[in-house]
């Protein structure tokens, strides 16, 4: 038992939170709005590429970094005027964005670097990853010193985002009108606002977040480009939206929840456990906690039914 | 009064939409410290008269100044900015936010320039709560509301923006005899104590006599008369409406009843959301009777509709139809029993929009031999004259009976409804919601068209929002409250008022009397 249940599993299990509380949040974002963004796995993956290219081309991972950012803003607002001014579908823009994700960046892998299948750094161009930020007093309190210490920069920059975007959703005025854009947009609109204004910030915020959650990927969990990184992490991050209540804190709970079952399950396969059944243990998961989110979205609905008589 | 200069005037004002001229060459001037009423049919332009005001509309010609400043092109914030307010039919609230954070959406007071003050909000709620009399609790979510509480906020709302005019758009249509009193009773307060001007839009014409000191009638998208309220009358006010005379006089009461035709035993129905909505429920409707059943939407009337139709299980205790039971039967078996059905929902289950109006008047007997040789070919020249003689006799207006029903205005829909249910020649009549949204001369021709198939010997069923409607009608009168039979009563030995009481379950809200 001491080889599965042990400090790695944890370590594990922070490690695979990241990304998936970072895309979480950004689609959390499009949630409070009313627009839900299944296109966040392909967004993530231009971010992880991008990361990389600028990493390499700019000599930095701050560069590598901002260009993600770039490129997840102009994503977002892609999103945005598309579902917000054009009316589409929010969701056939997001398989859209997946699919279009998906071949973008394989061309640009092939015609940029060279390569198929993954890019690692070269001699000439080297990836210059996310530091590790190491702080002596952590490391010298046990259990908790190995476990959250070490970590690349954006994954204490998650933690804080955790925080920061729960402050912004609920206590701020500006929290308060996207979620009331989302809701009831003719009441926004009736006190003066807009609602496709806080829709296009939101999209916007989405983008940033994506390209935060794909450069964690590149160059931080890894320091490399393969193809189709985000392996659909970015439905993962939609599934612990709904299920978080796109609540930051909750989210951010959900994700640990997914992050504990796939580390486990890697872990389970060492011992012997058939890699077919624990890879499907994240998914299985997934099923169970939307059965459980619809009924209770069916309870309120009778709760308040009951209320008002 | 007319001496001082008008807070809001209009000058020549008219509104075209694409194909309707909304409003026509209307001039009026509002005084401050008024309670004006702007009464019409459905279509007359009052909304649009209003939304004008209110910069959501911009008129195509003419000008509208508030207060003495002319005002152009401006936006609702700019509006609220010169202080007038308006309270929406729909509610502009968001439902799971508090009655403060609804009242201040979008001034929300700050900390540090950055975070939201709820308490600051809560205590400006609670002191404009004080301010205008109208309580309510600032912590309570809106969707846990009553909809005559959930007006109070929107009224709240409009009042803490320092409205000094106040639009209202059909305020009572939702609300019970009770709220509507509490409502007029806020309304004199703020006009007297605060010298707020009030304009209130409306089709009923009580109420114009109960709140108003000027009335406006409009017709046709122009503004026929304005008078002082002290100076009319309701049956003035409804010819001017309809610019001719209308008769709502007392109706013939029915002479007398016959056989049992609808007997509804211990009936339980449940909602959509598979809670019980009709828990218990017995009674029976005779030949030659009009029943009513009045409750506020939602205490299980449309299901009990949908239940006695044959378009909803029912869970316990059984329906009688001309001695059978129903049972497990499908809409049409209920229906060949000898029972038709005037749907609350015109365009849900009233009429196939797409669908031409000769279609909609022969839908469910299109298999009989006069439609249809042999039960399969269709007869298009019968139907036809069929369709004709239908609009004669039902003063259908309509372009002709080949246009789709969906093309037709809501009054002449639900007289293709009245049309096809009336000639059904059934024994019994379900009739939900009869002049739903209908204008007010097709409403006296629908309540005619009702009275003659009771006084044929139809047993009819009315359900109606419209307290009014039922009392006019019925001859017996059931109040529903969640589902259960609160009282049962001839016509005419029940004030308006109780009937009120009954449909609220007979008791008293609490909080709606503070």
């Amino acid at each position: 038992m001491s080889d599965i249940f042990n400090i790695g599993l944890l370590q594990n299990t922070l490690r695979t939170t990241t990304p998936v509380v970072l895309a979480a949040l950004g689609i959390m974002m499009t949630d409070h709005v009313g627009i839900m963004n299944i296109g966040m796995d392909g967004m993530m993956l231009c971010g992880a590429f991008f990361a990389v290219l600028g990493s390499c081309f700019l000599g930095s991972w701050g560069m590598g970094l901002l260009t993600a950012l770039a490129v997840g803003l102009v994503l977002g607002l892609f999103f945005g005027v598309l579902v917000i001014k054009f009316k589409s579908d929010e969701f056939i823009i997001g398989v859209a964005l997946n699919i279009f994700a998906g071949g973008l960046t394989v061309f640009l892998l092939r015609t940029i670097f060279g390569v198929a299948g993954a890019f690692s750094g070269s001699q000439e161009l080297p990836i210059y990853g996310l530091p590790r930020l190491n702080w002596p007093w952590l490391d010298s309190i046990p259990l908790i010193g190995p476990l959250l210490g070490g970590n690349t920069l954006l994954v204490y920059a998650s933690w804080a985002l955790v925080a920061l975007c729960y402050l912004f959703i609920y206590k701020t005025p500006m929290g308060f009108w996207m979620r009331a854009a989302g809701e009831h947009p003719e009441s926004l609109r009736a006190a003066g606002i807009s609602p496709e204004k806080m829709k296009y910030l939101a999209s916007l915020l989405c983008g940033l977040f994506s390209g935060l959650a794909g450069a964690h990927l590149s160059l931080g969990y890894l320091t490399m480009f393969t193809e189709n990184m985000s392996a659909s992490r970015g439905f993962i991050a939609v599934a612990c939206c709904i299920f978080g209540r796109s609540n930051p804190p909750k989210i951010f709970l959900a994700a640990l929840l997914f992050g504990f079952i796939d580390a486990l399950g890697l872990r389970l396969q060492s011992v012997g456990i058939s890699s077919n059944l624990t890879s499907m243990a994240p998914y299985v998961v997934t099923v169970v906690m939307m059965v459980w989110v619809v009924r209770r979205a069916e309870h309120k609905k009778q709760k308040l039914a009951l209320l008002r008589g | 009064m007319t001496q001082q200069e008008p807070i809001v005037r209009f000058d020549r004002v008219s509104m075209q939409f694409p194909g309707v001229l909304a409003n026509d060459d209307v001039t009026l001037d509002i005084q401050p410290g008024e309670v004006f009423a702007l009464v019409g049919e459905n279509g007359a332009g009052k909304s649009t008269l209003m939304n004008i005001l209110y910069g959501l509309h911009q008129p195509t010609s003419g000008q509208v100044y508030i207060k003495g400043r002319a005002v152009g092109r401006h936006s609702p914030a700019q509006a609220i900015a010169m202080g007038v307010g308006m309270v929406h039919q729909h509610f502009k609230l968001v439902p799971s936010f508090t009655v403060a954070q609804n009242i201040m959406l979008s001034c929300e007071p700050r900390r540090r320039g950055l975070f939201y003050d709820f308490k600051a909000a809560r205590a400006r709620v609670e002191q404009l709560s004080r301010e205008f009399g109208l309580a309510i609790d600032p912590d309570a979510p809106v969707e846990e509301l009553s909809v005559g509480l959930q007006q109070r906020v929107e009224i709240l709302k409009t009042l803490g923006r320092g409205a000094d005019v106040l639009i209202l758009d059909e305020p009572t249509a939702v609300l019970t005899p009770q709220e509507t009193d509490e409502l007029f009773c806020v309304i004199r307060r703020v006009v007297r104590e605060k010298g707020m001007t009030v304009i209130i839009i409306t089709h009923k014409l009580y109420e114009v006599m109960a709140i108003s000191d000027r009335v406006g009638v409009m017709r046709g998208g122009k503004l026929v008369g304005v008078r002082p309220t002290s100076q009319v009358d309701e049956k003035m006010l409804a010819s001017m409406m309809v610019g001719r005379e209308v008769l709502f006089s007392q109706l013939s009461r029915r002479a007398q009843a016959g056989e049992e035709a609808i007997r509804v035993e211990s009936l339980q129905v449940l909602s959509d959301r598979g809670l019980g909505a009709v828990n218990g429920l017995s009674f029976s409707v005779h030949q030659g009777e009009i029943v009513g059943i009045a409750a506020i939407e939602g205490n299980g009337q449309s299901e009990l509709v949908e239940a006695i139709c044959g378009m909803r299980p029912i869970r316990g205790g059984q329906v009688l139809v001309e001695g059978k039971r129903i049972n497990g039967m499908d809409p049409g078996a209920v229906r060949a029993l000898g029972l038709s059905h005037v749907p609350e929902d015109r365009l849900r289950t009233g009429v196939s929009r797409q669908a031409a109006v000769w279609e909609n008047l022969i839908a469910g007997r299109q298999r009989q031999r006069a439609f249809a040789a042999r039960g399969v070919h269709m007869k298009r020249g019968a139907i036809r004259d069929y369709a004709r003689k239908l609009f004669e006799k039902f003063d259908i207006r309509a372009p002709g009976v080949e246009v789709s029903a969906g093309s037709l205005s809501g009054g002449n829909m639900q007289k293709v409804v009245i049309a096809r249910e009336f000639s059904f020649e059934a024994r019994c009549l379900v009739v939900a919601q009869p002049t739903r949204g209908v204008d007010i001369g097709a409403i006296e021709f629908i309540h005619r068209s009702i009275l003659e198939k009771r006084d044929s010997g139809c047993a009819i069923l009315l359900v109606s929002a419209d307290l009014d409607e039922v009392i006019r009608l019925s001859d017996r009168i059931i109040t529903l409250y969640e589902g259960k039979i609160t009282g049962q009563f001839s016509a005419g030995s029940i004030s308006k008022e109780d009937i009120g009481y009954y449909m609220t379950g007979g008791r008293q809200d609490e909080e709606a009397m503070a």
